[in-house]
């Protein structure tokens, strides 16, 4: 099997990489470690799995705390049916580095082998949040899906019998994409730690082996607002000005109103996919133009206040338009100009 | 090998819900396997195996597979709404979990419509027609009925059968569509098939037909003399196709007609003989051994033979024991018919009457109750002619006795 599901395989492949150069940090200094770890994870190849636990088991007795070793055993284990062991071993490899998605995968397999599909859920979802950009490409190959499973469910239940069906479907797919793609481009800003967090980590050889990861890596998945002010004084106005224009920005977007839609957007605006902003504004009005009810609403705004000039505020949207509904959490990115506020730019938050 | 352990399940992981309602379908069939006689592996019409094969890799968990399955499927034959159907589950539980087949945000009848499909053809698939097993309304066929038709509308499935040397034997079956709201058929627009053995009276080609009834139409002999005792009405039953944007339609859903696919339906329109090929429809065909026809047949013909005889002797007594106390002759009263045949048969000198190419059914439903049509040559001293004369007969204790007789 393993045929199913892209994401996990994209996922893994990607991750892989990462794992192996943080846990080649963490093992760097010693030299003997070869032997027995090679020789156990050879034996596993060769189907000898008592043997290979033997193995592991005495490389471990002189490095107790080395991830390599210990995920090895937790495969073995898993392999050799020993599933309330293996959940042990992969567990605390969660505990101590929380940012690798390997040991999550692992425990969802376990977990999944027990018939608890709920933690293995959970322990999966873990998994993918362990990198924002995972997280960011999960969402959008998952609404792809959701919009390729639309468009069959119109022709399975002829929801829409209007002659413009081809044309407002292939459109529904940009109006989802260039959101979540806004995010996606978003994420990998330099000042932003990303999925190359752990791996530039190792740049310190003297840390001790298998030692619990640095405030640093605790960071990486950390949003963007980390370092937004929390509440400074005098700031409710503002917050409350932010909420107005939200407000009023949902309500041109639901009533078709493409010049009061364009209105909320500032000029130095960064386009989801980097195209010129003409461009993007010719899109959106011929978005907004579609003779159909869209319905957008935004709730639970939460506004945090950068500085005088520059806010965030995160809510949930929800988007209906035609058989299309979709809820999501978005953040827009503002500037104050004059008594105005205006979008920067559209993310999707994790 | 971390990587093959963790892909292979954590393939296993995805959308669990789909396999197991597939699963729970598939369930319910086997145990309706019960009164069924045989269980065979079976090969559907391309589209339906195709269909029931991704249902199956879906309840295996193969949903790669499965979906490869349906967009080959979905190339071929883009208006298989039930297939999109699939398609879009399959990529919806790729989004997120779903809970059920037909996870879209729709109205619930449709959906409802679409489920039921899913069903009926997955029972189609394990449950394929018995071998050496007929149905036992096919008592005798003529030899100018090269086909029979039989439709189970509780399997949404219309059997075609061919006639060896009287015997049918079974040759397809397609997936069809029956009315809105089941079966027994009693008025007119009650949107229901009705239930009994007709034939087929006509043909409507594709140039004369609204689109709707696809690539054509075979209306039958609804409502038959049997219908019209009971007080049934309505007309207009028809074996026709389907529109040109639908593969096909769900299980339920016409105003009584059996729909077909239109390449099912042209598949079965080269067998069809227009006046001769009997259609039989049942609610729930009842399935006997081949051999355990030959009792009841030998009963019946025992006792139309019996009633040739006595019609021959000229003792009008003897014949009309071989009516029912209950037959209803056309515009007359049962004392009047009793006495006009009294009166030819004694003005007779001589009858003789042949009987030629007999058929003979059980009615669905009825086991009480047979329809007889035959070519009656018959010749007496001052009169002679030739009629297509049909018989119902019913069973009165152990006594079969003639209901209704006409022109057939």
């Amino acid at each position: 099997m393993g045929e199913n599901y892209s994401t996990m395989t994209t996922i893994r492949r990607q991750s892989l990489g990462a794992l192996l150069l943080l846990l080649g940090a963490l093992i760097g200094s010693t030299t003997t470690w070869a032997d027995d770890y090679q020789e156990g994870s050879r034996l596993l190849k060769e189907g000898k799995r008592s043997e290979a636990l033997d193995r592991v088991n005495t490389f471990l007795t002189q490095h107790p705390k080395d991830a390599r070793a210990r995920f090895l055993k937790g495969v073995i284990l898993t392999e050799l049916g020993k599933t309330e062991d293996a959940i042990k071993v992969f567990t605390e490899l969660t505990q101590e580095y929380p940012e690798l998605p390997e040991p999550y995968n692992n425990l969802a397999v376990l977990y999944a082998s027990q018939g608890d599909y709920q933690k293995a859920r959970k322990a999966l979802e873990t998994a993918i949040r362990t990198h924002p950009s995972y997280a960011v490409a999960h969402e959008n190959l998952g609404d792809i899906y959701a919009t390729l499973a639309s468009q069959a469910y119109d022709k399975a239940l002829q929801l829409d019998s209007s002659n413009a069906a081809a044309r407002k479907k292939l459109a529904l797919i940009k109006e989802l994409v260039p959101a979540k793609s806004a995010a996606a481009l978003a994420r990998p800003e330099p000042d932003k730690p990303l999925v190359a967090a752990p791996v530039s980590k190792p740049d310190t050889p003297d840390k001790p082996v298998g030692s619990k990861p640095g405030p640093e890596q605790s960071a990486a998945p950390k949003p963007t607002g980390e370092k937004l002010a929390e509440k400074a004084p005098g700031d409710a106005d503002a917050t409350d000005a932010v909420v107005k224009m939200l407000e009023a920005w949902t309500r041109a977007w639901s009533n078709n109103d493409a010049d009061a839609y364009l209105s909320f957007y500032a000029p130095d605006f960064r386009t989801p996919n980097g195209e010129p902003r003409k461009d993007w504004e010719a899109a959106r009005r011929l978005r907004l133009a579609k003779p159909k009810k869209i319905q957008v609403r935004a709730s639970s705004p939460q506004v945090k206040l950068t500085d005088n000039t520059h806010a965030v505020v995160t809510f949930r949207q929800s988007y209906s338009s035609g058989n299309l509904k979709s809820v999501g959490t978005k953040s827009l990115l503002l500037v104050r100009i004059g008594d105005r506020w205006l979008i920067q730019q559209e993310l999707i938050d994790r | 090998m971390i990587q093959k352990l963790a892909l292979q399940h954590g393939a296993r992981v995805r959308a669990m819900t789909l396999p197991l309602l597939v699963a729970a379908i598939l369930a319910g069939d086997v145990s309706a396997m019960g009164s069924h006689p045989a269980r065979l592996v079976r090969a559907l019409r391309m589209p339906e195996t195709m269909l029931v094969e991704a249902l199956i890799d879906i309840r295996n968990n193969r949903l790669s597979a499965a979906l490869e399955r349906v967009d080959a499927l979905l190339a071929v034959k883009p208006d298989f709404r039930l297939a999109q159907l699939v398609k879009g589950d399959l990529l919806m539980a790729r989004a997120r979990p779903i809970p059920t087949l037909g996870a879209a945000n729709a109205p619930a009848d449709r959906l409802n419509d679409l489920r039921e499909e899913a069903r009926a053809r997955l029972n189609r698939y394990t449950l394929p027609p018995p071998k050496d097993y007929v149905p036992k309304y096919l008592l005798q066929l003529q030899s100018e009925q090269r086909y029979a038709v039989v439709v189970d509308t509780g399997r949404s499935t219309l059997y075609l059968f061919e006639n060896r040397d009287g015997t049918p034997r079974y040759l397809t079956d397609y997936y069809i569509t029956v009315g809105k709201n089941g079966t027994n058929k009693v008025r007119e627009g009650d949107k229901k098939t009705p239930l009994g053995v007709y034939h087929v009276t006509s043909q409507l080609a594709r140039d004369k037909l609204d689109p709707f009834y696809g690539s054509g139409a075979f209306p039958i002999s609804y409502p038959n003399e049997w219908d019209a005792r009971q007080g049934r009405n309505g007309h207009g039953i028809w074996l026709h196709g389907t529109p040109r944007d639908t593969y096909s339609r769900p299980p339920r859903a016409s105003d009584g007609c059996v729909v077909l696919a239109n390449e099912d339906l042209d598949d079965l329109a080269k067998r069809v003989q227009i006046g001769v090929t009997p259609v039989v429809i049942a609610d729930h065909i009842e399935w006997v051994p081949t051999q355990a026809h030959q009792a009841l047949r030998a009963v019946l013909s025992e006792r139309l033979e019996s009633w040739r005889v006595a019609w021959e002797s000229r003792n009008a007594e003897r014949y009309l024991q071989h009516y029912s106390r209950a037959f209803a002759a056309e515009n007359t009263s049962l004392a009047q018919w009793y006495a006009q045949k009294r009166r030819v048969n004694a003005a007779k000198d001589w009858i003789k009457v042949r009987l030629s190419a007999t058929s003979v059914f059980l009615y669905p439903g009825r086991d009480d109750l047979a329809v007889i049509s035959f070519s009656q040559d018959y010749s007496s001293n001052n009169l002679s002619n030739r009629v297509k004369k049909r018989q119902y007969w019913i069973r009165e204790g152990a006594t079969w006795r003639i209901l209704y007789e006409g022109a057939a």
